[in-house]
């Protein structure tokens, strides 16, 4: 199997983030820390098949999140992410 | 209407499959009945999970092919080597039985005909599944937005809900469908017969002056090329909205 095979999207990982966040989370918007680029989540990059998943920015390839769900909880590494914005319904 | 993009808890129920229809030889699609179901909008997915006897799970996520204004949801799900998931799905699972899902999921891969265009779907192999969500959508809700959707697919026999497109593509509402066929073509084929490249996506994609909207769905390469043939292309890369879907276990 090619490496690139193994690149997902933000879309697959809306159910586990949808588990964390009460707002929707892929149509909302991640700033890089490594390059500032801001790209909506849905078009992360994201590895699932480490351990945890692993979330890249599409321009610079800086990892901007990873999660790891285990032993009944969460673990949220946001290093990467300068700024995450959601939308607000209200 | 406040409180429309706001989460319920995501919460798995067990719907009843309704029906089950064999659209080729290696997908099928699965009509369900889940007991609580507040509506979808096009380009979402559900998330499907298995219980083994010993507590063993397998969870994947899959696209809804029912437009928002179907009765019954459906998914479409194609049959990958090996999938443990897919392969129960296509091969094992019986009308009546019960398939546990939490849905719809996803807010970005998604679109409404208020959305507008003009609208380029390009799908490569069981990638089209959510583009025909939209294109479902757009045809029922009456919207004349032009449509094109770029099909890649094997072979001739590969190709999902054939028939269905070739309505919708008579239908005189602007919506056009463009196949290519990368591996045999059947006699008299006047279609395109290789992969979908930067040419292919020049002879086929709205010009870029007309800003379109732009959905590609496939496995990751196919992304990948669409993508950036769009881009080179000049469309604007906010307006490309890309899934990708791969080997996550099938």
């Amino acid at each position: 199997m090619e490496m690139q095979e193994l690149k997902l999207d933000g879309n697959a990982i809306a159910g586990l983030l949808g588990e964390v966040f009460a707002l929707e989370p892929t149509a909302g918007r991640g700033t890089c820390e490594g390059c500032g680029a801001v790209n909506a989540v849905g078009a992360l990059h994201v590895y699932v098949h480490g351990p945890g998943v692993v979330v890249r920015c599409p321009s610079c390839e800086s990892i901007v999140l990873r999660v790891v769900r285990a032993r009944g909880r969460y673990l949220l590494d946001l290093r990467g992410l300068r700024v995450l914005e959601l939308a607000d319904p209200a | 209407m406040a409180g429309a993009a706001v989460l319920r808890r995501l919460t798995w129920q067990v719907a009843r499959v309704a029906e089950l229809v064999d659209e080729t030889a290696q997908t099928r699609t699965i009509a369900l009945e889940p007991p609580d179901w507040r509506g979808h909008r096009a380009g979402q997915h559900v998330d499907v999970r298995l219980t083994a006897e010993d507590g063993y799970q397998a969870q994947r996520s899959y696209s809804i092919a029912s437009a928002p204004e179907q009765e019954r949801l459906e998914i479409t799900v194609e049959r990958l080597p090996d999938g443990e998931v897919s392969t129960y799905l296509v091969g094992e699972l019986r009308s009546g039985d019960g398939l546990e899902l939490r849905g719809p999921i996803g807010g970005y891969f998604v679109w409404e005909a208020a959305d507008g265009g003009p609208l380029l779907l390009l799908a490569g192999g069981s990638g089209v599944v959510p583009l025909m969500a939209m294109s479902r959508h757009r045809a029922l809700v009456g919207s004349d937005v032009p449509t094109r959707l770029v099909y890649s697919s094997r072979t001739i026999d590969d190709v999902i809900y054939r028939e269905e497109l070739g309505r919708l593509a008579a239908g005189g509402s602007g919506f056009e469908v463009v196949q290519t066929l990368t591996r045999a073509q059947p006699a008299g084929w006047t279609g395109y017969s290789r992969r979908v490249d930067a040419d292919l996506l020049q002879e086929t994609a709205w010009p870029a002056a007309d800003s379109p909207l732009a959905y590609v769905c496939g496995p990751t390469s196919f992304v990948e090329v669409c993508a950036a043939g769009l881009v080179d292309l000049g469309y604007e890369p906010e307006r490309i909205k890309t899934e990708r879907f791969g080997p996550t276990g099938g």
